[in-house]
């Protein structure tokens, strides 16, 4: 009984110790964003990495995203002769929770745990190490252009994701089921507004952005120095960031009108 | 490293791009609108709203000129309407403001139908005549009732 109250007490200064861990390391992230020299060009291949790379990924299944939409909910809606109000579902779902969601998911699986697998190895291969006996912070070096990067790229990423989906629910609703063009532009664009829909879009994908940037690095960095640490971390931060992501998504959507 | 210029190159087109993407969203979809220095502000007073909201549009003959901006309730506990519409459109002072429903279940917009005064409305100015949103509910009440007293 002692020991079970005791494991749990354990368990607890664990989670909290880890948490003013990850906790230390966003400010030693954001200390190095100030500090100079600003690692521009590393932060334009991060970007590259963890951005463009993504796009491919991003815009197909933000198409095929959008084509299940329209082809579901055209086929409900029209249970209820209301298929005119295809557009406006489709771009408040997308804009307020498919968009910055599911870009946040797919970037964790594509780009944060390729930051995490090649900050671990840098880290098991002593390329940290050797950063620091140079003088360089690796904090500095390593992480601050990776998180910064992953924060700029997953708006963007977002916006793409919404523009093809809505594309490929034109492309269902319209050319294939027969909705008239118009009403579906019109739908859409009286339904969303941007305070309200697009801001939150935005200010979701920058948090979720911000979370796995942090996330992503931070596990590279506190990694055990082997492969098997290394896989484990990539696999912590795909696991973590995910419900990090859907846990603060619910968040954001229950304060944003308060 | 590989190819640096082309790399920029590439990664510079992604954020045009997505930036593309965001500002297509916000200004498109979004109906974001900046400056606003060609609109004025009309008020118009109803007894019933009805389900008239925030953002509603306002229509000439089917032709949106603008949207409603604010809803309040004045001394007399009446609903104000403040309409934003596109100035120069020349709306004469006995204009009426009609709230009118798009469709049986379509949303509500308010409908200003010309009068045939010279003198214009400016802004901040108030519609002389107005008339309240048709209740479904009253429409029937009112055919329940005058069947019942024909009987």
């Amino acid at each position: 009984m002692i020991g079970l109250i005791r494991s749990l007490g354990a368990q607890a200064t664990a989670l909290i110790a880890g948490l003013g861990r990850v906790a230390n390391f966003g400010g030693s992230i954001v200390i190095a964003l100030l500090k100079p020299p600003t690692r521009f060009g590393f932060f334009i291949r991060a970007l590259y990495d963890a951005g463009v790379l993504s796009v491919a990924l991003i815009c197909l299944s933000g198409f095929t995203v959008g084509m299940v939409l329209g082809l579901q909910l055209y086929t409900t809606l029209t249970r209820f002769g209301a298929e005119e109000g295809l557009g406006a579902v489709v771009g408040l779902s997308l804009v307020r929770e498919l968009g910055p969601v599911v870009a946040g998911l797919l970037v964790t699986g594509r780009a944060g745990s390729a930051i995490t697998a090649e900050i671990g190895s840098m880290k098991s291969t002593e390329q940290l190490d050797g950063l620091r006996m140079m003088a360089i912070d690796p904090v500095h070096f390593v992480a601050m252009p990776r998180a910064l990067a992953l924060t700029i790229a997953m708006p963007l990423l977002n916006g793409l994701f919404i523009v093809f989906a809505i594309a490929g629910a034109y492309g269902i609703g319209v050319s294939v089921q027969g909705l008239d063009g118009g009403v579906y532009l019109s739908g859409l664009e009286s339904a969303v507004r941007f305070g309200d829909d697009v801001g939150q879009s935005l200010l979701k994908s920058l948090v979720f952005g911000l979370l796995l940037g942090l996330i992503a690095t931070y596990k590279g960095h506190s990694c055990s120095p082997d492969a098997q640490g290394v896989a484990r971390a990539t696999t912590s931060t795909v696991v973590t960031a995910s419900v990090v992501i859907l846990l603060s998504d619910y968040v954001i959507t229950a304060l944003w009108d308060v | 490293m590989q190819n640096n210029a082309m790399r920029d190159l590439i990664v510079g087109i992604f954020v045009l791009v997505g930036l593309g993407t965001l500002a297509y969203l916000s200004l498109q979809v979004g109906g974001l609108e900046f400056g606003g220095s060609d609109r004025i502000v009309l008020k118009a007073t109803f007894d019933d709203i009805g389900g008239l909201s925030v953002r509603a549009p306002v229509r000439i003959a089917g032709v949106k000129i603008g949207q409603v901006s604010a809803i309040d309730l004045d001394d007399e506990l009446r609903a104000t309407v403040y309409l934003e519409v596109e100035s120069g459109l020349d709306l004469s002072i006995d204009s009426t403001a009609a709230i009118r429903t798009s469709g049986l279940l379509g949303d509500q917009f308010i409908s200003v139908e010309l009068g045939a005064e010279d003198e214009v409305l400016a802004d901040g100015e108030e519609f002389a005549f107005t008339e309240s949103a048709l209740s479904i509910d009253k429409l029937v009440g009112r055919l329940v009732h005058d069947a019942g007293v024909s009987d």
